[in-house]
């Protein structure tokens, strides 16, 4: 089972050359244009299905979504979602941004240590990413530097633990 | 007289009907005028998305029915669509059908609970009662399709659980001009009232800009004047089929938002009608959904149009028999992040209406 879980992270951490074919020519060229703008990032191409997908050093985030957003070549508006994975070793941090314009989402990847998972807030660039930190801080114990408001979203004030961590005892079930 | 001016402190909710399940807000008062919200969410947490991860693929569609709990299909539909993705499973024709046609009864069906609530929020009883009247015919039909009025669980990834009934036809038949009476009712009932217009123009505006900012999807973004729609921008299932439009408001205030729920009402008949005469016979489920699934290791995300916005799926799989994780976007919960921004200078009296306007499902945003 130990193996198994692991697997998802491995086949991504293969060498193999995605096959960037499945992309339409607006992803191809979001994925060029977003790969040279973040290039004071070390940016690494991807594929996320059929979404172009950068990844990115976790200390340079709040930069690189703000060149998204701005920047005429991606106009990446929109944040459409922020998703954290535990990958027992460390946490992956998935921004889908979006532009409605162009009709193109791009994938921006980074992680961050398991036992320090700290990394800067990107609330100043959308308004919508403040609910989706406070939420990744309350699931899995994730710290955004800089978020204005770091209190608990979903969980209540003194809730032990992060429920959302595998490593939470999620199905031994405790009745009251 | 000598009377200083005092910010109060006014609780709202949890247990407030007017809150529309359990959401909480304390507001800073300074007579009237609210001067600061702190929106406390929740009370309803249950944890969904990680007791995915415990669970069998075909065991998950109960889940989802629990999110959005008044939009159960079109909540079913986005997650076996992110499965079916990541298998690369094609669905039969007849299913992908009869998953638009329930998808946009549903879609009527939650409109025509908004259009009950906004009534009750700015103060009219009577179009709740013709609001729910149709509402309740939906149901029953989806009672005699699904077995259940709510939490269908019918859709199967690659299909659909069973083929509709065999008065199906007749169902519909009936169904169809008594609906398109009810919501004729219901909108002329309230869109021109009034009262009901004083109440909702220019309250609650939001400009485009700041409402993207904000990640507002669906109603509540093209009631800023923004024509987006994923039925539209990025056509699934066979949403590329029909004809119909997208109603766009001007102002984004809580009226443009109402006015585009109910012109999406008139849209989903279209899309029924179109839909029943293009209906294929046939298969209704891909002969690999009724297995064990093990979709590859991977990862997707699938985006769908919900009633309340877009819904989104992030699914990560290890290539075992449950997903490794499933993160959901809900479209409520990024309309109910900006009620800070919409609350603040306006009037107690108001904050009902605006967060009525905004039409959450607390199921969905607390997940």
């Amino acid at each position: 089972m130990a193996a198994n879980r692991h697997a998802a992270h491995d086949a991504e951490a293969e060498p193999e050359q995605p096959d960037y074919s499945v992309l339409t020519e607006t992803g191809l060229r979001t994925l060029e244009a977003a790969a040279e703008l973040f290039s004071d990032f070390s940016p690494e191409r991807g594929l996320l299905s059929d979404l172009p997908q950068i990844t990115v050093e976790a200390a340079g985030i709040e930069e690189v979504c703000r060149l998204a957003k701005t920047d005429s070549s991606l106009d990446l508006k929109m944040l459409h979602c922020l998703s954290c994975v535990d990958y027992e070793e460390h946490f992956e941090l998935v921004y889908f941004l979006h532009s409605l314009e162009r009709e193109q989402t791009l994938a921006i990847k980074t992680s961050v240590p398991y036992e320090n998972p700290v990394l800067p807030s990107v609330s100043g660039v959308w308004a919508a990413a403040e609910w989706y930190e406070r939420e990744a801080s309350d699931l899995f114990g994730v710290t955004f530097e800089g978020n204005p408001d770091p209190s608990p979203l979903l969980l209540y004030e003194g809730f032990g633990g992060h429920p959302g961590r595998k490593s939470y005892p999620f199905y031994e079930y405790r009745e009251f | 007289m000598n009377a200083e001016p005092v910010e109060m402190l006014l609780n709202m909710g949890p247990q407030h009907p007017s809150t529309h399940g359990v959401f909480r807000m304390v507001l800073w008062v300074d007579g009237e005028k609210i001067v600061d919200v702190e929106p406390h969410i929740g009370y309803l947490h249950r944890g969904s998305e990680k007791l995915c991860e415990g669970e069998q693929y075909h065991q998950i569609i109960t889940l989802f029915d629990r999110m959005d709990y008044v939009a159960n299909f079109n909540n079913e539909l986005v997650y076996c669509q992110a499965v079916e993705k990541l298998m690369g499973l094609a669905v039969p024709e007849r299913a992908e059908y009869v998953r638009v046609i329930l998808c946009e009864l549903n879609r009527i069906a939650s409109h025509l609970l908004y259009v009950g609530t906004i009534g009750l929020d700015a103060g009219a009883m009577t179009p709740t009662m013709f609001a729910f009247r149709g509402r309740e015919r939906i149901q029953s039909l989806f009672e005699a399709i699904s077995g259940a009025r709510m939490m269908h669980n019918y859709f199967r990834i690659g299909g659909v659980k069973e083929d509709l009934p065999d008065n199906f036809e007749r169902l519909i038949a009936d169904l169809l001009p008594l609906l398109k009476e009810d919501v004729e009712e219901s909108d002329r009932i309230l869109t021109f009232n009034e009262i009901f217009l004083t109440r909702l123009k220019d309250v609650g505006s939001i400009s485009a800009e700041e409402a993207i900012d904000f990640g507002f999807t669906g109603p509540c973004l093209r009631g800023c004047g923004v024509e987006y729609d994923v039925r539209k921008a990025q056509p699934y299932s066979v949403y590329d089929r029909f004809d119909f439009d997208i109603p766009v408001g001007l102002d984004g205030d809580c009226w443009d938002r109402h006015w585009v729920r109910v012109q999406e009402m008139y849209e989903s008949l279209k899309i029924i009608e179109q839909a029943l005469e293009q209906i294929p016979e046939g298969e209704v489920v891909s002969s690999l959904g009724r297995r064990l699934i093990r979709p590859p290791a991977g990862e997707v995300y699938v985006r769908a149009e919900n009633p309340r916005g877009e819904i989104a799926v992030h699914l990560v799989s290890n290539g075992t028999d449950r997903p490794y994780r499933l993160k959901v976007r809900p479209p409520s919960f990024c309309n109910l992040s900006a009620i800070k921004r919409l609350l603040c200078e306006s009037w107690i009296a108001d904050s009902v209406v605006i967060l009525g306007s905004l039409d959450i499902v607390l199921g969905e945003v607390d997940r």
